[in-house]
């Protein structure tokens, strides 16, 4: 048993707004630079839709992820030979217009413009060639067209649904969305590491970070394929790839990433995994259909409370500060203990370490015709009236019926989150079913005992674990969603004086400007 | 006169451009790694890029590779070329790559002119490059037109000129008997070198074939963290074991 630590992260999909006030904070950050306009280390995608780049899931334009040949896992489009064979031109590299190309608005013209008869104009300009261009697609394009035929209906995810299944999602009344924000994964099997020629991307030992070396990228854009989310970009000024650095300068210095930080709608977690690295491998290659990937994923991160556990981890020199930040952490919980995080494509074989909770909202809220005439009779005369006859229906009468209902197929986020396994979305969403019932019932009352116990025991959960899970999702601060652990700045002279050897020569007391070269 | 001029260019020429070479593209990765990079175009424009940059990469390679085997081993390829049929497909060979290679070069300029997004990520020295290896390559083509079995002549008379310069005796009567052609394809072939530590040729000194070795996974740290809990090392002196 090899144990490893790893910073991984949380998402709670029922809880993000759509804000993107997490994008902001990334990009004014790390991002904000000529060459890296068009990146958004951090973006929120409306789903259904096609994402950014356009289509990133679908595979087959992309090439990215692994896949596996006769038992052993191999890079769908890089590696050692296609990597080095496809040198020169990369069939698989997204081009800038798959993304869209940066632009910005000659705002000076608003002010310096002479008087004239008309309002004056801020045309947009390209931010590549600085000459006007017709925007074609920007950040966010599809940003809540969740039913719209050119962006929702061609998300790769509904494959599997039936002609039928898809008319019926996007039927106006029944449209559904939810947002999705993505960061890279900080996986355990990078497949960017994997396909990086000049070996230039490489994980943290310490906390898994993944990262790229600067120094040391020499522009042979493998990763940009490889990576099945789309998450290393190349920066096209100064001819290095690029991608999220979990902020770890914020990390190493106990703070909270930026985008985390800022999240509006609180819907991030972070904190340290436990994993046995000795199993990567086998995990992704030994899986008979990639279905289970996701349960065999959970199965190699360990318990950070099993006596076992602890000793091999201190043993591989794991600090006890880490430790029992592996403990405390929200990510243990939500992904390991309560079983209610679930890795992003997990089908794509990198072993994500970003979970994402499964919204419930958009599967939740069926429609029923009633008579509105009838209904508004029970209401007050101020309340408004609807012409229609749709009503949606929260209310939780059955037990399980809004989720057999469900307004978005259940394939559809099974296909996003459990590699097209149904139980396992169904089984998540009845946790996070369970926890609201009984929670009505202890604050609104209109739910009674009997109902509110026969819903737990059928998930299985104990009423402290609802309470628990309720509070982690609900009323969490700060110190409980992100549990960060110490960086060792006792150890830091050694870190210091060694960056170095370990790194080549990125890292601390770099002085070069990141300039492009000739 | 014309000795001085050609003590110059096959005897001050190839040496300063060696000791430029030298000492600029070390001193470029120690001082400025950060601008070692191929410096890609692909994201910006994809498509032409293949009828450019393919053709004009492997058959530059082909073209290097043969002047090199000319150089270390003539005797072999003189041997080889002793059978003209031999000779001759190596010859008709070549000149196809040389063809190529052109090819590729134009596709490449072509591209980089007409495509303005290409602008902001082009230099000087990328077109002084480009117009380099464009005269460069339509020279050589000239003189295997030109001075044809060039793969032999090359072997026998041009070889013993540059272990000359290798061996810091140089002996430059056979170039100086050389036609213009391969006079100036010569003089073409020290700039280029000269120019590698300022450009972005660069990249061609950090091909990563050490990729083929290496294992597919990269994990660094920052130090030994088997050795970090106990007191008893000297740790300053344990360098990380990485994987
Ligand atoms: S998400 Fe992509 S860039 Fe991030 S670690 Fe995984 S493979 Fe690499
Ligand atoms: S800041 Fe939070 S709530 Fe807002 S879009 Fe980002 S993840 Fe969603």
């Amino acid at each position: 048993m090899d144990v490893r630590a790893q910073v991984s992260m949380v998402f709670h999909l029922d809880k993000c707004i759509g804000c993107h006030t997490c994008s902001i904070a990334c990009k004014n950050i790390w991002t904000d630079r000529k060459g890296a306009e068009y990146m958004w280390w951090n973006n929120v995608e409306t789903k259904p839709g096609t994402g950014y780049p356009t289509k990133w899931e679908d595979q087959d334009i992309y090439k990215g992820g692994w896949q596996k040949k006769n038992g052993e896992l191999k890079l769908r489009g890089a590696g050692k030979m296609r990597g080095l064979v496809n040198i020169f031109h990369n069939p698989h590299l997204p081009v800038i217009d798959d993304y869209y190309e940066p632009f910005t608005y000659k705002y000076l013209d608003l002010i310096e413009s002479p008087a004239m008869n008309d309002q004056p104009t801020a045309r947009p300009v390209s931010l590549i060639t600085g000459k006007p261009i017709d925007i074609k697609m920007g950040p966010n394009w599809d940003d809540d067209l969740g039913g719209t035929p050119d962006y929702a209906r061609n998300d790769p995810n509904l494959q599997g649904l039936t002609a039928a299944e898809q008319e019926a999602m996007f039927q106006l009344e029944r449209m559904a969305f939810f947002y999705l924000p993505r960061i890279c994964n900080h996986c355990l099997n990078p497949a960017c590491v994997a396909s990086c020629p000049s070996g230039a991307i490489y994980k943290r030992g310490e906390d898994g970070v993944v990262l790229i070396n600067q120094d040391v990228c020499r522009a042979w854009r493998m990763c940009v394929t490889a990576c099945p989310y789309k998450k290393s970009y190349f920066n096209w000024g100064t001819g290095k790839s690029e991608k999220c650095i979990l902020c770890y300068p914020r990390l190493e210095s106990g703070q909270a990433p930026a985008c985390m930080h800022s999240c509006v709608g609180r819907i991030r977690y972070l904190g340290v995994m436990l994993y046995d690295a000795d199993k990567i491998e086998s995990t992704v290659a030994g899986s008979k259909n990639d279905q289970d990937l996701a349960q065999r994923q959970r199965d190699m991160l360990l318990d950070p409370f099993d006596p076992e556990v602890i000793q091999a981890a201190k043993e591989n020199g794991v600090a006890d500060s880490t430790l029992k930040a592996a403990q405390d952490s929200p990510v243990f919980k939500f992904v390991k203990l309560w079983g209610l995080a679930l890795p992003l494509h997990a089908e794509f074989g990198t072993l994500p370490m970003l979970f994402y909770v499964p919204p419930l909202l958009p599967v939740m809220a069926s429609l029923s015709e009633v008579d509105n005439d009838e209904h508004a009779k029970n209401m007050d005369p101020v309340a408004k009236h609807w012409n229609d006859n749709w009503l949606y229906d929260t209310s939780t009468e059955e037990l399980w019926a809004t989720i057999d209902k469900a307004r978005l197929p259940l394939k559809y986020l099974a296909n996003m989150f459990s590699c097209g396994d149904e139980s396992k979305v169904k089984d998540v969403l009845k946790k996070l079913m369970a926890v609201r019932i009984y929670r009505r019932w202890k604050t609104v009352g209109d739910i009674d005992e009997t109902k509110a116990m026969a819903v737990l025991n059928d998930v299985d959960l104990a009423p402290e674990t609802i309470e628990d899970i309720y509070y982690l999702t609900s009323l969490a601060k700060f110190d409980d969603r992100f549990v960060i652990p110490a960086a060792h700045r006792e150890q830091a002279i050694e870190m210091l004086e060694f960056t170095g050897d370990a790194k080549g020569s990125a890292g601390f007391g770099v002085t070069e400007k990141p300039r492009r070269g000739w | 006169m014309m000795a001085v001029l050609d003590n110059f260019l096959f005897v001050g020429l190839p040496y300063a451009s060696l000791l430029i070479f030298l000492v600029g593209t070390i001193y470029r990765y120690k001082a400025t790694k950060f601008n070692y990079s191929s410096l890609s175009s692909q994201f910006l424009e994809g498509g032409n890029l293949y009828w450019g940059s393919v053709p004009f990469h492997w058959g530059i390679l082909f073209l290097f590779f043969g002047h090199l085997i000319a150089f270390v081993i003539p005797h072999s390829v003189l041997a080889f070329n002793s059978e003209p049929l031999r000779l001759l497909i190596l010859e008709i060979v070549a000149f196809i790559f040389g063809l190529i290679t052109l090819f590729g070069l134009i596709m490449l300029l072509a591209r980089r002119i007409s495509n303005p997004r290409l602008k902001p990520v082009t230099n000087w020295m990328d077109i002084t490059i480009e117009g380099l290896l464009i005269t460069e390559v339509i020279l050589g083509i000239l003189v295997a037109y030109t001075a044809r079995w060039g793969s032999s002549w090359f072997a026998a008379v041009l070889t013993p000129y540059l272990y000359s310069i290798f061996l810091l005796q140089p002996d430059i009567a056979a170039v100086s008997a050389m036609p213009l052609l391969v006079k100036l394809h010569i003089i073409g072939a020290y700039l280029i070198f000269l120019l590698i530590p300022f450009s972005r040729l660069v990249h061609l000194l950090v091909v990563p074939l050490h990729y083929i070795w290496r294992p597919y996974q990269r994990v660094l740290w920052n130090w030994s963290r088997r050795k970090v809990r106990n007191p008893a090392t000297d740790w300053t002196i344990t360098k990380p074991e990485n994987n």
